[in-house]
């Protein structure tokens, strides 16, 4: 099965759930003065919920004719490409997400960014690291020092 | 009017007001590149600057200044790195970020000024002929016909669906409301769908599925697949030059798109990002069909409806708020506070009482624009440069420019995770040729499109209001046209070719 009814399957099934919690769920909670109401929260998507069962069948099934060419990557030749470096700018992406605040931004983001070039390929260790410490600087100063958005420069047990 | 329109042209060019124009342009170009902070954001926190001024005519030049720049200095982001900081400026990525990966990204940047400075100048001018007028007009508009102009605006997305992908477009804009309905809504007071988790409780957050949607596929589809750099194309980046035959063809867009978006910016809250779509779609619809399979993959035309009618609209939003005191978005409400907290009050008596603010504002706004063109055009060669940084560096900053935007806004760690789980899902998506316009087009519309249809079936009390109402009936048949319309047309060319 191509990827695109793979993927139709997986939005079947949330719609299902969707509609499931529309239809079946949200009124039980509502306040009896809002049932008299000739629109209830649960209105909307109800209708949502049958329009995604029948988009997403319609695509399941193959009804529509589409060219199943492959676009500018071609997924079923992915070991072909730099699916490792993709893979672990993801995990750092996750990784920055979860160090953002224990680690405050100034190490974290000169992190992210001389890590993000090594995987990268790139080892001119001389401009990777002033490159990042300059632009984390100077990002930290736009946005908290000029702009007046808080941003936790230093972790926590350094006073950040 | 004439007597007030001599003292806004004296008022505005005073050496002060002149340096507030540059100077709002300047800043506002500036941060509004920044993915995550749009023209709300950069006026807010320009409010405080503007206010110490003292002189309510030097403010709000200064806050219109820097309102044009931002959406200007959104649209580079935009087309550069395919990373719209701010809704009204989706629309110009779909043509703008192939341009940019053609290694026009010069031209595409220029026409984005150009297109910018002529729907911003336009605008001005219909402001000041028919800003009066068309506040009455503003108010005829309820709920019924708001919530028709939604369905109008949705209905541009059978502009982005390719040949066999009708029904994906579709389900993706399903998906993009459906995601819209996370959250607490206005109307009903009540959580929906958010499992429980407090950081669901204010909704998914724009900037993180903008950037998910399109900054994050597209720099992981560098990552894969890294672009050859070709000498020609590197030339190329810096050329500015618009041909004849190009100008040609983008100065009737430029044109229509002044106006519609003009008026669509008139009603309160319409604005830029309405304005934008639509202007992509009926520029899309009405052309012919070898420039219409180039939407999508670099027409000049594509990009500019959107630059010009966003830019169009912002000058129209001008009128509900200078001539009624409504602000018809977030960004004018913010300035209408920066007004009153200047002593001003905006309303029907404003032209009367300080017609040297009302004019100065509307003479400013030609300033503006032409100073963002002055300012910008020499500019973009060095802008458009961004894209020569060696791939290991560039891929780092804009993945960490898509995070930044994303934190910034909410100044919330748990939208980044969000963020790398919708950038990984809209990258299947794009491997199984989903659109993913639709999907940030249904999701922007959402909100508005429920509460609107919702107030209407309560004063209504049922869904009569879609054909009693003569503007809802008519809008609702404007976007059966606009659906109906590429069907009908790609039916007969198919059948055409057949038969040959």
């Amino acid at each position: 099965m191509a990827l695109d009814r793979w993927i139709a399957l997986i939005l079947l099934g949330i719609c299902l759930v969707y509609g499931y919690t529309a239809w079946f769920t949200m009124d039980s909670s509502l306040a009896p003065f809002m049932k008299r109401n000739p629109i209830w929260p649960s209105t909307f998507p109800k209708v949502l919920s049958v329009l995604g069962i029948v988009a997403s069948t319609i695509i399941l099934l193959g009804f529509e004719k589409s060219d199943d060419k492959p676009g500018e990557i071609d997924y079923r030749r992915l070991g072909d490409y730099h699916l490792g470096q993709a893979l672990l700018l993801l995990v750092l992406m996750v990784a920055y997400a979860l160090f953002l605040r224990p680690a405050g931004f100034l190490f974290s983001t000169a992190g992210f960014l001389i890590l993000g070039s090594y995987i990268l390929g790139e080892r001119k260790w001389h401009l990777m690291i002033p490159i990042a410490i300059v632009a984390t600087f100077i990002v930290w100063y736009l946005v908290q020092e000029v702009l007046g958005i808080f941003l936790r420069p230093l972790p926590t047990m350094l006073g950040g | 009017m004439l007597e007030g329109l001599l003292l806004g042209i004296q008022t505005a060019f005073s050496i002060q007001n002149l340096l507030m124009v540059v100077g709002g342009c300047l800043i506002g170009t500036f941060i509004g590149m920044l993915p995550g902070l749009g023209p709300m954001s950069i006026i807010a926190i320009m409010i405080p600057v503007a206010i110490s001024m003292g002189d309510p005519s030097a403010a709000l030049i200064l806050l219109a200044g820097v309102y044009y720049g931002a959406i200007f200095g959104g649209s580079t982001s935009s087309i550069l790195l395919n990373a719209p900081g701010v809704a009204g400026t989706v629309a110009s990525s779909f043509d703008g970020y192939p341009m940019a990966k053609k290694g026009q990204a010069g031209k595409a940047l220029t026409v984005a000024a150009i297109a910018s400075f002529c729907g911003g100048s336009i605008g001005a001018l219909l402001l000041m002929i028919f800003a009066p007028a068309l506040s009455s007009v503003a108010l005829l508009f309820h709920s019924s016909e708001y919530f028709a102009l939604m369905v109008v605006g949705l209905s541009a997305i059978a502009a982005f669906a390719g040949a066999g992908q009708v029904t994906k477009a579709l389900m993706m804009t399903i998906l993009g409301l459906i995601l819209a309905t996370v959250g607490e809504g206005a109307l009903f007071n009540m959580p929906r769908f958010t499992m429980g988790l407090m950081d669901l409780q204010s909704g998914f957050g724009f900037i993180t599925l903008a950037m998910a949607m399109f900054a994050l596929p597209e720099a992981l589809f560098l990552v894969l697949k890294p672009r050859s750099s070709n000498s020609a194309e590197a030339g190329e980046i810096k050329d500015l030059r618009i041909s004849r035959q190009e100008a040609k063809a983008i100065a009737p867009v430029i044109g229509r798109q002044s106006i519609q978006g003009f008026f669509i910016g008139v009603l309160p809250g319409a604005g830029a990002t309405i304005a934008s779509f639509l202007g992509y779609a009926v520029e899309r619809n009405i052309a012919t069909k070898k420039e219409q399979d180039e939407f999508g993959n670099g027409s000049i035309k594509g990009l500019a409806a959107p630059e010009t009618a966003n830019n169009a609209a912002c000058t129209g939003s001008f009128v509900p708020l200078l001539t009624l005191g409504i602000p018809g978005s977030g960004t004018t409400a913010i300035l209408l506070g920066a007004l009153i907290a200047l002593n001003v009050t905006p309303g029907p008596r404003l032209m009367i009482d300080d017609p040297q603010i009302f004019w100065a504002v509307i003479i400013s706004m030609y300033i503006g624009n032409l100073i963002l063109l002055v300012l910008n055009l020499p500019l973009i060669p060095y802008i458009a440069k961004v894209l020569q940084i060696p791939r290991n560096y560039l891929i780092p900053f804009i993945l960490f420019f898509t995070l930044m935007g994303a934190y910034i806004g909410q100044n919330n760690a748990t939208e980044l995770l969000m963020l790398v789980g919708f950038g990984i899902c809209a990258t299947a998506f794009k491997f199984a040729n989903y659109p993913l316009a639709p999907l940030l087009i249904g999701f922007i519309l959402g909100g508005m499109l429920e509460d609107n249809f919702s107030r209407s079936m309560q004063l209504y009390d049922g869904v009569a209001f879609m054909w009693e109402r003569p503007m809802t009936l008519g809008l609702l048949l404007i976007a059966v046209g606009l659906v109906i319309l590429p069907s009908y047309r790609a039916h007969r060319a198919s059948r055409l070719s057949a038969k040959q």
